[in-house]
Parts: C-alpha cells; sequence; structure tokens
C-alpha cells in the first residue's frame, strides 16, 4: 500500500469524485442527533479520543455522506504528540480515514511520523435507536516514516503494521437520571508499540494480541459530555508499556464543529515514567 | 480498569435513585405542557421547509388532537390513544433517516420552548426511540 504525499487531500478529491456521480445525495450531513456522531480518535478513526468507537464519523445517515477535518495534540511530560487527520463517512455504513501523527521528544530534536490510513464498516445496528449496541469492525494501516528510534529500541518491525478491532457502542437515552449516556468496548488485534510509534513486535512478544478498550461518557446537556477512557497496550519491547487513561470533557456546539479537552495519563514511555499531560482536540465537520 | 468499575457503579446508583412514583405524563407538567409542546410542534413543522411538504395535505387538527394522545400515552399518562397505528399513519411517506431526525430535532426545540427540563426531554426521547422502526422507509 503505498501512502500519496498528501493523503488527506488525496482523499478529499476521491470524495469529491464519488459525490459528484451521486447527485441525489444530500451534502450537509446532519441526520443524526446533535453530540451522537462521536469524535476523532488519536489515531483517526471516529471514536472517543483514544479508542476508536462503532459509531462512523459524522453526521451521515443512510443517505448522506460527509466529511470532517480533526487535530488533536497531547502534551505530556517528555513527548508531544500532533494529529491532523481527516475522514469521509458514507451512508452511515463506511468510513475512510486518514491520519498523520508526528511524535515529538521534546529537547531531543526528534520527530517521528507515522501514517495512518484507516477503514471502518459498520456491521449492525444505530447507536442511538437499535437495542443492541451499533457493532463495527476496522482497520488501521500504520505505515512508520521515520523508524530508526523503532529499530533502536528493538521493534521487530519498523516499516509498518496493521490493527484490527471490533467495536460496540450504544447511547441511552435518559439513562442517568434522565442524561443521556453512551459507552463503548473495543477489541483490538494488534503488535503495535506505542500504537506504531515505536514500531510493531518486539523481544519479548511478535504475535497479535488482543487488547481491550473502553470509554464511557454522559451528556449534561445537549452540547457537553464528560467522560473517562481506558486503552489496554501491548509491551512487546519490554518497556514496561503502560496501558493508558483519559478523562475529557467535549464541547459540541453545534454539528459542525466540536471541541475536546482531556486530562491524559499515558503511563510509562519508552522508558520514562509518568507521562501525563493535556489532550486537546478540535474537529470540524465540512460537509 | 478499577476506576472503571468504580464509575459504572455510580452510574449504576445514580439511575436507581433517581426512580420515582411520578410518571412521565406528570413528570412533563401534565395535559397543559403536553398541549403546549404539541403546539410548538406544529409550529416548528409550519416553517420549516422540508416538513411542512409532508404535512401539506394534512388535517392539522386530527393531528394535533392524535398527537397529543399519542404522548400520553407514551410518558404513561392517563388517556387512550383514538388514532391509527405508527404503521398506517406514516406508510407511503417513505420517511428517510435523516428526516425523521429532523423531526426530532423539532421536536426538542418544541419542548425546549415548553420549558421542559433537558432530563425529562430525554426521558420522553427515550420513550419515541422504539417507535422510529414503524415509521421510517415506509
Ligand atoms: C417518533 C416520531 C413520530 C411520532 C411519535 C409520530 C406520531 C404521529 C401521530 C400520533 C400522528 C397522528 C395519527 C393519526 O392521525 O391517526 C402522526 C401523523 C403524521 N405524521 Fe408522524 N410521528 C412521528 C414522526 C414523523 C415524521 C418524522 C414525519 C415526517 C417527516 C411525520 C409525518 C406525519 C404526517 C405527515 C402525519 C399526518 C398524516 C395524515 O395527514 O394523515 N411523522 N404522526
Amino acid at each position: 500500500m503505498k501512502i500519496p504525499k498528501y493523503p488527506a487531500l488525496a482523499l478529499l478529491q476521491a470524495g469529491l469524485t464519488i459525490v459528484t456521480l451521486h447527485t441525489p445525495v444530500a451534502l450537509a450531513a446532519d441526520g443524526k442527533l446533535i453530540a451522537t456522531a462521536g469524535l476523532s480518535q488519536i489515531e483517526g478513526s471516529g471514536g472517543g479520543g483514544i479508542v476508536p468507537w462503532a459509531t462512523i464519523s459524522g453526521y451521515d445517515s443512510r443517505d448522506q455522506i460527509s466529511a470532517g477535518a480533526v487535530v488533536t495534540q497531547v502534551d505530556v511530560d517528555d513527548y508531544r504528540l500532533t494529529m491532523l487527520g481527516a475522514s469521509l463517512s458514507f451512508y452511515d455504513s463506511l468510513e475512510v480515514s486518514v491520519a498523520q501523527q508526528r511524535f515529538e521528544i521534546k529537547g531531543a530534536g526528534i520527530d517521528i511520523k507515522q501514517n495512518i490510513v484507516g477503514l471502518k464498516y459498520r456491521l449492525y445496528g444505530d447507536v442511538v435507536y437499535s437495542d443492541w449496541p451499533q457493532l463495527s469492525v476496522g482497520m488501521q494501516y500504520k505505515h512508520l516514516e521515520d523508524g530508526d528510534i523503532a529499530a533502536a529500541v528493538g521493534a521487530d518491525n519498523n516499516s509498518s503494521g496493521t490493527d484490527f478491532y471490533l467495536a460496540a457502542t450504544k447511547v441511552h437515552l435518559g439513562a442517568i437520571a434522565g442524561y443521556n449516556a453512551v459507552w463503548n468496548l473495543t477489541a483490538r488485534a494488534t503488535k503495535a508499540n506505542e500504537m506504531g510509534i515505536l514500531g510493531f513486535g518486539g523481544i519479548k512478544n511478535d504475535d497479535y494480541e488482543i487488547m481491550f478498550e473502553a470509554s464511557a461518557g454522559i451528556l449534561f446537556s445537549r452540547n457537553i459530555a464528560v467522560g473517562i477512557e481506558y486503552r489496554q497496550k501491548p509491551d512487546n519491547l519490554g518497556l514496561g508499556e503502560d496501558n493508558w487513561t483519559d478523562y475529557f470533557i467535549s464541547y459540541i456546539p453545534s454539528k459542525d464543529f466540536n471541541l475536546t479537552l482531556a486530562w491524559a495519563e499515558l503511563g510509562t514511555i519508552a522508558g520514562a515514567a509518568g507521562q501525563s499531560g493535556l489532550y486537546l482536540s478540535l474537529n470540524g465537520q465540512l460537509w | 480498569m478499577k476506576k472503571f468499575a468504580t464509575l459504572c457503579f455510580i452510574f449504576s446508583l445514580l439511575t436507581g435513585c433517581a426512580s420515582t412514583q411520578m410518571s412521565l405524563y406528570d413528570e412533563l407538567g401534565g395535559k397543559d405542557t403536553v398541549a403546549q409542546i404539541v403546539d410548538n410542534f406544529i409550529h416548528e413543522i409550519e416553517y420549516n421547509k422540508t416538513m411542512f411538504t409532508y404535512f401539506a395535505e394534512s388535517d392539522i387538527e386530527r393531528f394535533r388532537e392524535k398527537l397529543n394522545e399519542h404522548l400520553c400515552l407514551l410518558a404513561n399518562g392517563p388517556c387512550t390513544y383514538t388514532g391509527d397505528t405508527m404503521e398506517q399513519v406514516h406508510a407511503g411517506m417513505n420517511i428517510s433517516e435523516s428526516d425523521f431526525n429532523l423531526g426530532v430535532d423539532l421536536f426538542i426545540a418544541a419542548m425546549t420552548k415548553a420549558n421542559v427540563p433537558h432530563t425529562v426531554q430525554n426521558k420522553l426521547l427515550a420513550k419515541m426511540v422504539p417507535t422510529r422502526k414503524e415509521i421510517i422507509y415506509l
């Protein structure tokens, strides 16, 4: 798989072509209840902040297409991660996303770039309306552009890897003292070390492992969501890679725009312990 | 994972404690508030081009009466619904998912204008959720 130099542009172009071929499609996607489309997670897929959800990013309904863009920065003690992403969603059923992660080792002048292409397909349900949770399968193909550090820390593969996941998400209207609640559970098969930034597989383990990820939140109004996320991670390199937790608050003033602020506790990364800090994410729906 | 379990526990406590003897109809404010929601909703429909086209040929007085009864029924109020089933009413309209959602957005606006609190709005919306499959794409 070859990644174009400007994956976001290529994706938008492809999307526009599809849209122009499909004339009767409504372009301003607004076919979901506000705040039920979710956000874009740190690898570009529709989700929470660090966990991919079963939701298809964007407010498209069965007759609509939507496109969105996201920028996220996580700033912890010794590292800073910046993510730029874009996604296209088709008929609330298929999501295609591209993202670039830039991982900066503070004070060392080292920048590690990773490109990610994500695909997600909804298998069943509607997060709000079906009796059972919405279910989706997805994959994230990750291409590490700067693999030197990964090689240095003993990654088995320092160029690319693919994660596969199954996610279930449900919104319960009025469930908690009248407030809407949302939860998500994801099982991910992965070899990635620190999402792939430190390569794939390592001295300790070189096989796919199943990791569990979860999110839970309450919507205190139509525009404010508060919650917590958890993401289990493998320790293939034997560097004490930790599971991740974050506590988030999202402000969703309209279907076109939302802002998330979180406190991220990322534990030990590449041997440096106690990495925590602010997570800030801006999401926009282009149509 | 422990934090997560604690959170889930708190969630379930909150849900338990919040259950009261009052019917949702009472919580909404009874007959008067429901009538006000319906009036506001009709007003919203009149000013929305997409929604209005569906109702262009409708008997609005009948709709007003039946929707009052239907909401009363959904909210466990003391009424009998004398209208037709959701399938019968909406069959042939081929209401899309996004138009249904537009209806919900307008309905939320109607409740907000009738000063229905956010939490009570959600409880009524939760009662409407199962009816969607009897309304769209028919
Ligand atoms: C949960 C959502 C909905 C509920 C509970 C609901 C309920 C009702 C009720 C109780 C009636 C009157 C029935 C009767 O006259 O016997 C009605 C009529 C009608 N509804 Fe709905 N409705 C919903 C959604 C929608 C949507 C989304 C549309 C259009 C986009 C729509 C279009 C209509 C129309 C046009 C009529 C009048 C039919 C006629 O003139 O005979 N409804 N609805």
